[in-house]
């Protein structure tokens, strides 16, 4: 399963919303995500996607829509 | 000699508005000097911490050879060697003058510590996010003098915002375009002036004229349930204005200050009072302090909570941590019963927020959204919070205890 999939399950399962329409919301102003919500994604990233980012590489402002999540994690693996 | 409280008065201004010419200049044509920058710094420095304060200017020295050592030497050996223990003394030494400095006063009848100053918690913060970025492996390049003057950049030395070392590294590190300077200049130069209007005008108004007067009256009101008359609103929502024009206003001279130096400081308030619930507030209230708290105290304790799966379910993880963070921000204001319970107020409330948020999202259909939930929300989460002032600002202490 290549990484923008398995990103998009992660954020479906913690957010309980389907964010594949929507990859350029911001989803800290919808509320779906929160800082609860970016340590489980960190924390699944790192399980899921062998993935590590440590919560001080986490600027908010880079990972607040999906396609930027994806972008992100793509540089990073 | 005189001491000044940063920017306490005209003179202070006018001192800046000359120091900070000739470095406008600079960086209109393109130039940084920091031999100009570390003179203005210290001679600002020693207006704030020397004469009659000189005590406090030698405790503000010794403190920083202290956190530079601690600093430098942890990211030396960070290039080697990553030990957990040894991670944890680092920080707590770091943050152990400033833990004197805060219990002092609760344990010496009042005393304040020889070792405090002007400051110190805002220094402590900044010093403790270095070492767990360097930890981290996200902070690699730390550099001594820099350290120096991300500690020292006198704009913000007494109270924030507190900026963080790379982000202000980035800034010091480069000289803005002109284009993107004069943006800056005008801006820097508009927040000092709202911040006249905010310090000197509405601070002064509800803080020197409204809240003595009030609290006389609530004291004189003393006797009915728990004390409470309608003095004790008044003062309430008087020393909510207050605390918001005082500290907003003093922000913005930091801020404008910053811009006109070209480090582009991140803002500390933006538009509070139109949060409609508790968490959006600390997203806008004193925004450096509480994203402070959010990225090294809340996230790291919920990372380590999960990563070692302390509890089965997500959502007492978050409420536990709520606590214990907000728990701790009470603390840091220092040790006495009101700002506990303002912090456990704060604590309690964003619990509740949380779980108010999951039942919406659930009952989406059956729960109105329109503009009167949305005015409502607001109203509520302004009294909410000007309540916790209440509590924060002590009088109910002097009502029951004096």
């Amino acid at each position: 399963m290549d990484i923008k999939e398995t990103v998009l399950e992660i954020l479906n399962d913690l957010t309980g919303n389907d964010v594949s329409g929507a990859m350029d919301d911001n989803l800290f102003d919808s509320g779906l995500l929160d800082s609860m919500g970016s340590v489980q994604l960190l924390l699944q990233l790192q399980s899921e996607l062998d993935v590590t980012v440590p919560v001080s590489e986490f600027e908010r402002s880079e990972w607040d829509t999906p396609n930027k999540i994806i972008a992100k994690v793509e540089s990073m693996a | 000699m005189l001491t000044f409280e940063p920017y306490g008065n005209p003179t202070y201004f006018a001192l800046l508005g000359v120091a900070l010419l000739p470095l406008m200049i600079g960086l209109l044509y393109g130039k940084r000097s920091r031999l100009y920058e570390t003179l203005i710094s210290i001679f600002f420095l020693v207006l704030t911490f020397g004469g009659s304060k000189w005590t406090q200017g030698v405790a503000l020295i010794i403190y920083i050879l202290y956190e530079v050592g601690l600093t430098w030497g942890y990211a030396v050996y960070r290039r080697h060697k990553n030990s957990g223990p040894f991670f944890y003394l680092m920080v707590i030494l770091a943050i152990a003058p400033l833990t004197i400095v805060k219990v002092t006063p609760a344990v010496e009848n009042g005393q304040s510590s020889l070792i405090g100053f002007l400051g110190i918690s805002y220094l402590t913060f900044r010093a403790v996010q270095t070492i767990m970025e360097t930890r981290d492996g996200t902070l690699k390049n730390y550099n001594l003098m820099t350290f120096l003057q991300f500690m020292l950049f006198f704009p913000t030395i007494s109270s924030g915002p507190i900026d963080r070392y790379r982000r202000f590294e980035k800034d010091y590190r480069s000289v803005p375009s002109r284009e993107q300077y004069l943006g800056m200049l005008q801006k820097g130069i508009r927040y000092i002036f709202v911040g006249f209007l905010y310090k000197f005008v509405l601070a002064y108004y509800f803080g020197t004229m409204l809240m003595p007067k009030l609290q006389m009256m609530a004291m004189h009101s003393r006797g009915g349930f728990l004390d409470l008359s309608w003095p004790v609103v008044g003062y309430m929502y008087a020393y909510s204005a207050d605390l918001f024009f005082d500290f907003a206003g003093y922000s913005l001279f930091a801020v404008g200050t910053s811009y006109i130096m070209g480090i582009a400081t991140p803002m500390n308030f933006n538009q509070p009072w139109r949060s409609p619930n508790i968490k959006d507030f600390w997203n806008r209230w004193h925004i450096t302090l509480s994203f402070w708290f959010r990225d090294f105290i809340y996230m790291r304790l919920v990372f380590w909570f999960m990563k070692h799966k302390i509890f089965k379910k997500p959502t007492t993880t978050a409420n536990v941590t709520y606590i214990i963070n907000m728990l701790v921000m009470g603390f840091w204001h220092g040790v006495t019963w009101y700002y506990i319970t303002y912090g456990l107020f704060h604590g309690v409330a964003l619990m509740v927020n949380d779980m108010w948020l999951r039942y919406k999202k659930k009952h989406r259909q059956s729960i109105p959204h329109n503009g009167f939930t949305q005015i409502f929300a607001i109203f509520l989460t302004a009294n909410l919070v000007c309540f916790s002032f209440l509590i924060f600002s002590g009088l109910l202490n002097k009502l029951w205890f004096n």
